[in-house]
């Protein structure tokens, strides 16, 4: 087995579906002979071909339009929007059309797609290209959204998405794309859409995040005492979201810390914490804490370690869970 | 040379059958045969029909808002008959129900739709049409998309073809599916129905361009001005666009100039807007009158074939509605079950137990008291 980073992990997993389905096309702005502005297709048009993996006008919309009518016309098409921050432009298309196909058709028309999209903050990037927009899609109806982190997790999980019979956002934490490396299998493999990971197994406090986050939060635990024990859930799918392995660990626990990039208000905590109340009410000893992006537009880069869920304020989170 | 021109254009407009119902034999030469004026007639009439009634059924509160079809009809069959059934695709808008209906469409689902059920969407899975398309200008894109996967796919012999209002080209999709499609090379028919209004705004206010067939211009993509109640124009301008396609010859555009000469939908009142007027000069050009002049002329058409036409219009039409107001009442699970190809366990339980508050979630824990577990 090969040590990967995630842009690698992804790489090789758009590799082998290119090479194992036919009607596998990738799209997008300059994914074909630069291999996107990430690299993250690097080498793939020349492999596969221009009809393949193929540059397209600058226009989000019409790469997500498009993508809807190769799908329905029955490819399996992998759009990348370049930055989180481009995904506006689609949104529409995404969510009014690519959505909404399958069931205001009765299952007749239907949409199989995989829309690629770095997201997050902490690489020092322009403005709108470090915004985390996991919860908007969530709360899309018709829509699955993923953000694995670990470079075996995002594998396993784009060639599950692109197998996916249904539209889904594939999210790929950019602040992780080349700082941290695993074993990756060659061969191919699946990891189900709706499955979290516990990384670490613990007692007294769950922490649960996903994205770039999962690092900081393993940080602010080597900070804390050594006798404090964390269960860390990645959850990985944000829709649908392993509820069961959150609902378990905290039952255990009694107390819940969530951590996001994303914005506070509305964000994946809310509904993470409104269902903890509903299934572990009896159990909790604390409110359930979250440590996330403040309501505020994403500042840009001088300050965006102020906005961002650091290891030092998921630490207090954690602390303050503990202590209540 | 420092300063000449780098850019040249012109738009062309056809009409071969003028509002007189006088035919011009030369450009008609190839184009309809007099059994494909009659059948093109014939389904103009039934779907004339079929908007009558649909109106009726509404004002009677029988069926939601509708958006009548009437006097732009000709774009529909002359444009329909041009694209080969079964293999090309069909994206539609929704003022093209008769295209519809000539590649297989039972009419019936039209009427379910509008009657509120998305069981009038569910096409049967040998039609190769998408659903009609509410929001204005977005379905183009989808239409660039499925001839890309033609061109993919090498499938030669095939092209799309897409429908769309004058105020649909306002919107940015429509420049991005023009773009795409000219930049892909793929066999996309752009095909608008310029029928002078967007709701209440007119043709001038939505652009300042004197034609919408030179928006084309910018994509270098073929584009032609054609009378849209003139079924010959309509039929000649789709086959030289589908031939074009056909051959590898990309996407074309084809402005149908036609006129609507109900109101926008069953809820808007046309007269707030525009002057009756205006409404009466086109009156005079609609495509049933023209067609069934030129028919008369040439002998071929008769009042007696005229009633035993509109007898079977209305006994089709009654079926129709029969066929739409007899099905079953939809299921309430059935606006769950299609959201996934496989439901995921959340939404399975808001399904089962159509509640979405905390305590239905775990009644078991309903008469519990908390009771607070020993601190850790």
């Amino acid at each position: 087995m090969a040590q990967q980073t995630l842009v690698g992990a992804i790489n090789q997993a758009l590799d082998q579906m290119l090479e194992s389905d036919p009607d596998v096309i990738l799209l997008g702005e300059d994914v074909g002979l630069n291999g996107g502005v990430f690299r993250v297709t690097d080498g793939l048009q020349a492999k596969h071909g221009k009809d393949r993996v193929v540059d397209t006008p600058l226009d989000e919309s019409g790469i997500m339009g498009t993508s809807i009518g190769l799908a329905i016309a029955g490819m399996k098409a992998v759009p990348e929007i370049q930055f989180d921050g481009f995904l506006g432009p689609a949104y529409d298309q995404l969510v009014n059309h690519a959505a909404r196909m399958r069931t205001r058709t009765r299952g007749a028309v239907t949409v199989p797609m995989t829309v690629r999209v770095p997201v997050g903050g902490g690489i020092h990037a322009p403005e709108l290209h470090s915004d985390s927009p996991e919860a908007i899609y969530s709360h899309s109806p018709g829509v699955k959204v993923v953000m694995p982190v670990t470079p075996y997790d995002a594998k396993g999980l784009l060639i599950s998405a692109i197998k996916d019979p249904d539209p889904v956002m594939f999210f790929e934490p950019k602040r992780v794309y080349r700082s941290f490396k695993e074993e990756v299998p060659e061969e191919m493999y699946e990891i189900p859409i709706g499955e979290a990971k516990v990384v670490n197994e613990g007692d007294d406090l769950t922490v649960v995040t996903w994205g770039a986050p999962v690092f900081q939060c393993l940080q602010a635990m080597d900070n804390l005492p050594e006798d404090v024990s964390i269960e860390l859930i990645d959850l990985r799918s944000i829709y649908p979201f392993d509820m069961d392995t959150i609902a378990q660990s905290v039952q255990k626990t009694g107390r819940c810390v969530i951590v996001h990039e994303a914005p506070l208000t509305c964000g994946m905590g809310a509904e993470i914490a409104a269902r903890i109340m509903e299934e572990c009410f009896l159990y909790l000893q604390a409110p359930v804490q979250r440590v996330a992006g403040f309501d505020t537009i994403m500042p840009y880069y001088k300050l965006e370690l102020e906005y961002l869920p650091e290891a030092p304020r998921i630490q207090k989170g954690i602390e303050e869970c503990l202590a209540y | 040379m420092p300063h000449h021109t780098v850019f040249e254009a012109k738009i062309e407009h056809l009409q071969i059958l003028d509002e007189n119902g006088k035919l011009d034999k030369k450009l008609a030469k190839d184009t309809l045969s007099d059994d494909q004026v009659v059948h093109l007639y014939e389904q103009m009439r039934i779907c004339r029909e079929l908007d009558e009634i649909a109106f009726k059924l509404q004002r009677s509160g029988r069926m939601g808002t509708y958006p009548q079809n009437k006097g732009q009809e000709a774009n529909a069959v002359g444009s329909a008959l041009a694209m080969v059934k079964g293999n090309d695709w069909i994206v539609p808008s929704y003022r093209e129900n008769a295209a519809l209906f000539m590649h297989g469409l039972p009419m019936h689902y039209v009427i379910q739709y509008w009657m509120g059920d998305e069981r009038g969407s569910q096409f049967p899975e040998e039609l190769n049409m998408t659903p009609l398309s509410v929001p204005i200008g977005t379905h183009m894109l989808h239409a660039t998309g499925i001839a890309w996967a033609m061109k993919n796919r090498k499938e030669a012999d095939r092209a799309v073809i897409t429908y769309f209002g004058d105020g649909a080209t306002s919107e940015g999709d429509f420049h991005n599916a023009m773009n795409f499609a000219s930049v892909m090379q793929v066999p996309t028919i752009f095909y608008c129905q310029n029928n002078s209004w967007a709701i209440s705004v007119p043709r001038e206010q939505q652009m300042n361009s004197r034609t919408v067939a030179q928006k084309a211009l910018a994509y270098d993509m073929p584009t032609i001005q054609v009378d849209g109640n003139d079924i010959f124009a309509v039929y000649k301008a789709t086959m030289d666009a589908r031939k074009r396609a056909i051959e590898g010859g990309g996407p074309s555009f084809i402005e149908g100039v036609t006129y609507r000469l109900g109101d926008h939908t069953t809820a808007d009142d046309a007269r707030r807007y525009r002057d009756q007027a205006e409404v009466d000069a086109w009156l005079d050009k609609d495509p049933l009158i023209r067609t069934r002049k030129y028919m008369e002329d040439q002998g071929f058409w008769d009042d007696k074939k005229q009633s035993e036409l509109e007898t079977r219009a209305q006994r089709i039409v009654k079926e129709v509605v029969d066929a739409a107001i007899s099905v079953t009442a939809p299921d309430k699970a059935d606006f769950f079950n299609d959201m996934y190809a496989e439901l995921p366990e959340d939404l399975k339980l808001q399904r089962d137990t159509m509640r979405t508050s905390s305590i239905g979630r775990n009644p078991s824990q309903v008469g519990l008291k908390a009771q607070p577990t020993e601190a850790r």
